[in-house]
């Protein structure tokens, strides 16, 4: 079997990258949290995933400045929150306890994603010394 | 890079907190301001927050949306009128003008605002340790 490095680090680089965005959007709400009106939003994390893997073979290059760029950004599974609470008095539905938890949630499966791939990595060099 | 953006949102996040925070410290400073004219005398002001949508670069959707302050908006309660001929500051039927800052409302929204600053914060300083942690990848 040859080595190769797309295969050898699995899916484990995709979803650092949908972790990455999901810790921009809930940061967002935090930020937000205040703010009259403002929609929580958070991501459907295997539609994001699996755009991110199909993201690979679908992107393709500009060889013209005014060709389109069809590259899409791993930012489609955003959807909106369903509310806990329907009506708060001023349009938001940003609950910020909730938001800080699954904020510190996203981060802790980024940093498993990051030891998976720190795994894969020490396997590869092993393999590569041969000692 | 998602990660970094992280920085921006909770930055846009903390100064229209500290906006806030200082229109609050205003508002306490000078509860006890009275004024001779109703036109003269302080109301009190708040930050309106609105989303501030950045859109960085062609075809990409705003999943990162920061937090702006679209203004400072007085207060247009009706002012506290108090007959004191007394006072040094009467007008000349004997009354003064209190402003209308409510101060428990404004110590209450003090300790909200802090909290949310903190908050954001937060958020700044677990966004580095993750990006720490993906500088120290493989070794």
């Amino acid at each position: 079997m040859a080595i190769n490095f797309e295969q050898a680090l699995g899916i484990h680089p995709q979803t650092l990258a949908v972790r990455a965005k999901r810790a921009e959007v809930i940061a967002s709400n935090i930020a937000n949290a205040d703010t009259p009106g403002y929609k929580a939003r958070d991501m459907d994390f295997k539609t994001a995933l699996v755009q991110a893997s199909q993201k690979q073979q679908s992107g393709m290059t500009r060889t013209h400045a005014k060709h389109f760029d069809v590259r899409s950004e791993l930012n489609n599974g955003v959807q909106f929150r369903m509310p806990d609470q329907p009506d708060t008095g001023d349009g938001n539905t940003v609950d910020a306890q909730v938001e800080r938890n699954l904020y510190l949630e996203n981060s802790m499966q980024y940093q498993a994603s990051l030891q998976f791939l720190t795994g894969r990595i020490k396997g590869l060099k092993k393999a590569i010394t041969g000692q | 890079m998602s990660l970094f953006n992280v920085f921006t949102i909770s930055g846009t996040g903390m100064s229209a907190q500290s906006v806030r925070l200082n229109t609050t410290a205003s508002n306490i400073a000078n509860a006890d301001s009275v004024s001779s004219s109703i036109d003269k005398t302080y109301r009190a002001r708040h930050p309106v927050f609105a989303a501030a949508m950045q859109k960085a670069a062609a075809g990409q959707e705003d999943s990162s949306v920061g937090v702006k302050v679209l203004g400072v908006v007085e207060s247009n309660k009706p002012l506290t009128v108090e007959h004191n001929p007394g006072h040094p500051m009467a007008d000349k039927d004997g009354y003064i003008y209190k402003p209308n800052v409510n101060v428990i409302e404004e110590m209450t929204n003090m300790i909200s605002a802090s909290r949310s600053y903190q908050t954001n914060v937060q958020l700044a300083e677990s966004a580095k340790n993750m990006l720490n942690k993906t500088l120290q990848l493989g070794k």
